[in-house]
């Protein structure tokens, strides 16, 4: 448990932490801005890697395999959508069905269950290995934080545009949508186009990160996604009110997420326990609104409900008593 | 500008539900036309403004607005003829967008949303003077979250988006039943200054007899999905509270037994 093995974590912490925000900012749209919870972004999370690893192996460049990876991440989110808008099954389905379709489709990809991508044979922008010691520009901390930046100041531009706003809308209020002119179902279509493209680019960045592709890899990534919308909401949502700081925010709650993980690694927790934590911290997080409205006002009033519950007793038994009395009266 | 040739509508088909909601009703409105539309519950009134809307498809008959056959077009493109405000204030504004961009998006009802600006501050001026005409003071909190108005302060605000670009057909939906009498009374008088102004060919329907009697050139009754009654000009001028009620038992055959008509 020494600090500086802790410290010397914390730089992969903060990339990985980085990388998952670029899928958070994903997932944000679809469960914050278009009000559905699409689970496609587990299949997708493989996808994207998968896509960029074969690529880059069979001598593509760097950013034509991050670009194709986007693509069919979106192809995923297509399929999803279309199975939810014009197939009429409901979002958390469709989202699931395309999952497993996924877990196939990946399989074909990568042709196997992993792939390796090393890092010194091949061309790659991010890795472990660049976290420190390196020119900022090769520097993987950097490079994804111009990733996030760009891709936020886009998402910012878009979500003004007309159509932007009007997938806002959709989120917001599809009958209102629908009554001023909008088309929900493309804009559904749309959105969950755009959050896989992004989930399966993060996909991408972090199999270069890693060095490898793994069939497994994106499995419960929704809930880390989820994690850090929330997170980051709990903790900056008072003061981000503006729609790029509320991205940033994501990302910095997947960062905030990836370096507690790490010191709760370094406490000595036992790392196969490390999904059913986030589980828990997720669940948790995602009960505080419920928590607050239903059970704090209980709490707050506690010592008031007991005397008002001690004194309706007392009332019950005298009237009970007296009913006694009188009945025996009446006899 | 509106011709209805006998639309039907039956919910829950084959089902112990089942629920004719309209029965090959039939109606015409002239272009400039102001027609209250009254019945008792489930006399098919909100279930017609829905299918003319195109919020579901009609079993059969056929919808033409403006010479335009729209029966088989789909809610969001029948959308470009239509300004709709709903009985919900809840319904109308997007409850997590600003006041103007609630009003942007009107403004682009009918037109492509491609990439271009969602909101240009030139509009913003244009909503600010728009906004200042209803007297409620939303034109100096134009970026306020709609979320955090009042319910009449919302429909206003939708009634506004209704006819921000001048809709072909205004359809009310018991815009005021959700709202307090005062502000019943000031949204009514908006919607009245607004017809007037664009005059707007508009069908509202209406729970209370006085309006409906008061407000617009014609009047037409529902029941069990088809128009029993269709009352215009002097006629219209003429009728009273009792009129109604007599000759809602004479043409159907029933009392008006409808607490909420009978007290407002």
């Amino acid at each position: 448990m020494e600090i500086v093995d802790l410290l010397n974590a914390l730089p992969g912490a903060i990339a990985q932490g980085l990388i998952w925000g670029i899928m958070a900012i994903g997932v944000y749209i679809t469960y914050k801005v278009l009000d559905v919870a699409d689970l496609t972004v587990d299949g997708t999370m493989c996808t994207g890697g998968a896509v960029c690893a074969v690529m880059m192996i069979s001598g593509h460049n760097v950013w034509i395999s991050l670009l194709c990876a986007a693509l069919a991440g979106g192809l995923a989110g297509l399929v999803t959508g279309v199975f939810h808008v014009s197939m009429g099954i409901p979002a958390i389905l469709a989202g699931i069905l395309s999952q497993l379709a996924l877990y196939s489709i990946n399989l074909k990809i990568i042709g196997k269950a992993n792939i390796s991508l090393p890092s010194h044979q091949y061309d790659v922008l991010v890795a472990m290995k660049y976290n420190k010691g390196v020119p900022l520009n090769k520097n993987t901390i950097f490079i994804v934080s111009i990733f996030t930046i760009v891709i936020i100041a886009v998402l910012y531009w878009f979500f003004g545009t007309a159509r932007g706003c009007s997938l806002r809308a959709t989120g917001s209020n599809p009958n209102m949508s629908r009554a001023q002119g909008i088309n929900t179902k493309v804009n559904i279509i749309i959105g969950l186009i755009i959050s896989n493209a992004l989930v399966a680019l993060a996909s991408a960045l972090y199999t270069q990160y890693q060095g490898f592709a793994d069939i497994n890899m994106g499995r419960g990534s929704i809930v880390i996604g989820l994690a850090a919308v929330i997170i980051g909401n709990v903790i900056f949502g008072k003061i981000f009110k503006n729609f790029a700081l509320k991205l940033l925010s994501v990302s910095l709650g997947a960062i905030l997420y990836y370096v507690v993980l790490q010191v709760v690694i370094w406490m000595g927790f036992d790392t196969d326990l490390l999904k059913l934590l986030s589980a828990v911290v997720v669940a948790i997080f995602l009960a505080v609104p419920y928590i607050k409205r239903e059970y704090m006002p209980v709490l707050m009033t506690i010592g008031k409900r007991i005397t008002v519950n001690r004194t309706n007793k007392e009332i019950i038994t005298k009237r009970m008593k007296e009913e006694k009395i009188s009945n025996g009266g009446a006899k | 500008m509106l011709q209805v040739n006998g639309i039907s509508k039956t919910f829950n088909k084959g089902t112990i539900n089942e629920k004719m909601a309209l029965n090959k009703l039939s109606l015409e409105l002239d272009e400039g036309d102001f027609v209250t539309v009254i019945g008792g519950n489930g006399a098919g009134k909100s279930t017609m403004l829905n299918a003319l809307a195109g919020v579901f498809q009609v079993d059969e008959g056929d919808i033409i607005i403006d010479g335009l056959n729209v029966t088989f077009m789909p809610e969001y493109k029948r959308a470009k003829f239509l300004g709709r405000v709903f009985q919900d204030p809840m319904m109308g504004t997007a409850a997590n967008m600003g006041i103007d961009e609630n009003l942007a998006l009107a403004y682009r009802r009918g037109k492509f949303r491609g990439l271009g600006s969602g909101i240009t501050h030139k509009e913003r001026q244009h909503y600010k003077e728009l906004l200042s005409v209803l007297g409620l003071g939303l034109e100096n909190r134009i970026t306020s979250k709609v979320g955090l108005l009042s319910g009449g302060q919302r429909q206003a605000i939708t009634l506004l988006m209704a006819t921000l670009k001048r809709p072909k057909l205004l359809f009310l939906d018991e815009h005021t039943a959700a709202l307090d009498p005062k502000t019943a009374a000031t949204v009514l008088d908006a919607t009245k200054k607004i017809v007037d102004k664009d005059n707007l060919t508009t069908l509202m329907i209406t729970h209370n007899m006085k309006d409906a009697i008061a407000i617009g050139n014609r009047l037409v009754m529902l029941n069990n999905g088809q128009v029993i009654l269709d009352i215009k000009g002097e006629d219209k001028k003429k009728l009273t509270v009792d009129d109604l009620l007599h000759k809602f038992a004479q043409a159907s055959g029933e009392e008006f037994t409808n607490d909420r008509v009978l007290l407002s």
